[in-house]
């Protein structure tokens, strides 16, 4: 079953968990059951009109899904999908 | 790999002889065939051009003037205050109130004498950003804000410097070298900001006083490999660190050819307006559209004195609670939705958090809620702290 990353600033709309299993064909599946779940993921995932927010990179494994089939990606068993925010401290 | 040579005048490169103190001083440099002499020598005519004296700043100028490089510049604007002794290791508990700019050049002139270091007691804008970077070799980002972030790319793109770049917060950082000729740069890895408030900065949600330590060092290492062309660089590669878990992950990166910085069809051909691009672009639309009502930390004490019916409404973090407090109800400010069943509309409830950022939003959600007597108390419980209770600690 794919595994979500979940980066330590959304954490606290995640049940404070690091990693979420969802069992999903593609990363498209993998977000939308990992927002079924945790809805308060979802503002900051996706905007209003139901796209992925331009500052949340998504990849699977080390790739950017952006280079991949994008939201149609097709996952294998054990691959990792890691959402990567924006962070600006210093 | 992207190095300096080429952007490097060989006359500086044969003017920066070493003297024999120097040798001595280098000499563990001196003695690996990756560094050698004239690693040394790139070392001393390089110009590194450090943007803040901050949590990054701190561990790459300090590491950075140690090694050799020879010029280092500094841009800050900032006071040193009790809260930055936490992770900014330049500064001492002496320096609270003085400039970042002297306390880093006491520290830094004791390192190393041979330093020539170059201050700039500015904040870094469009305006200045390009005259500025021209005259170093690569600049290292450990700036704190979002438009500085992009603020800085831009620049290293329209000038061709190398941007080293780390971020943090809370137990994670990142880091990359964006800018090189080939190597993408961070609007291609990030092409938009974050709507503001999305995302919180270090003085909102905080960060493990280390961690500017790790994300800086591996950027002061990233900095001297580029200078002596040794190794494998971040470029194209994003270095995810996880302090919690003691996890060092790394991400592809590819160079965008659609970037508007740096693609094939550039639109971004001069510096913008970052605070503007940062703040309106992409902004939510207000929850609330009215004007929040208010009240200043006076008034709230008045009605308390006067024991008027009010309830204080806390919507900080519990650990945020122990720290000090009002005696309030609290509820964090992610929880108010579920539980907002617990407020009373009939009576006059007073939200604050540490700021009144936070409650400002917990204001907005009641009045569309339909509660009508809520306040939002201006400046937080520090206000207080500053104004009403010289006794509760500040954090």
């Amino acid at each position: 079953m794919p595994q979500i990353q979940i980066p330590s600033p959304l954490r606290q709309y995640s049940g404070k968990q690091a990693s979420v299993d969802v069992p999903a064909k593609t990363v498209g599946e993998a977000l939308t059951g990992l927002v079924s779940r945790h809805p308060d993921l979802k503002r900051h995932l996706y905007t209003d009109d139901g796209k992925l927010r331009a500052f949340v990179n998504v990849y699977v494994n080390d790739e950017d899904m952006r280079y991949l089939q994008k939201e149609d990606t097709v996952l294998k068993d054990g691959d990792t999908i890691s959402i990567v925010p924006s962070i600006a401290g210093g | 790999m992207a190095t300096l040579s080429d952007v490097k005048p060989t006359a500086a490169l044969a003017e920066a002889v070493l003297s024999n103190d120097e040798i001595l001083r280098y000499s563990r440099h001196l003695i690996m065939p990756e560094v050698g002499m004239a690693g040394q020598q790139k070392l001393k005519a390089a110009r590194v051009l450090c943007i803040g004296a901050g949590g990054l700043g701190s561990p790459l100028a300090l590491y950075l003037t140690a090694a050799g490089v020879g010029t280092l510049g500094i841009v800050d604007f900032d006071v040193v205050d009790y809260t930055n002794l936490q992770r900014q290791i330049l500064h001492t508990t002496a320096d609270v109130g003085r400039r970042k700019l002297d306390s880093a050049a006491d520290k830094l002139k004791a390192i190393n004498p041979f330093l020539n270091l170059r201050t700039f007691d500015t904040k870094l804008t469009s305006a200045n950003a390009l005259e500025l970077f021209r005259e170093f070799d690569i600049v290292a980002d450990g700036t704190d804000n979002f438009p500085t972030r992009y603020l800085v790319n831009d620049a290293c793109v329209l000038t061709g410097k190398p941007n080293v770049y780390g971020s943090i917060f809370r137990f994670e950082g990142q880091a990359s070298v964006f800018a090189t000729e080939d190597g993408p740069c961070y609007r291609c890895l990030y092409p938009e900001p974050p709507p503001p408030g999305l995302v919180p900065s270090c003085a909102e949600g905080g960060v493990l006083g280390i961690l500017p330590g790790l994300i800086g060092v591996i950027q002061a290492t990233e900095t001297i490999k580029l200078i002596l062309g040794q190794g494998d660089s971040l470029v194209g590669r994003l270095l995810l660190v996880d302090a919690l878990g003691m996890k060092f992950r790394e991400l592809k990166l590819r160079k965008n050819p659609d970037c508007p910085a740096c693609g094939t069809h550039r639109t971004i051909t001069e510096l913008i307006d970052y605070e503007q691009f940062c703040g309106i672009r992409g902004e939510e639309a207000p929850v609330y559209g009215g004007d929040l009502p208010v009240i200043s930390v006076e008034e709230l004490k008045k009605k308390l004195d006067a024991k008027a019916d009010i309830f204080i409404l806390d919507v900080r973090e519990p650990h945020e609670y122990q720290i000090c407090n009002l005696k309030g109800y609290l509820i964090p400010l992610g929880d108010l939705p579920k539980r907002v069943s617990e407020l009373d509309s009939s009576r006059e409830i007073i939200a604050h958090c540490k700021m009144g950022g936070r409650s400002a939003k917990a204001v907005a959600f009641l009045k569309q809620a339909g509660f009508t007597k809520v306040h939002n108390l201006t400046g937080g419980i520090t206000a207080w702290a500053e104004r009403i209770d010289p006794t509760m600690p500040k954090y």
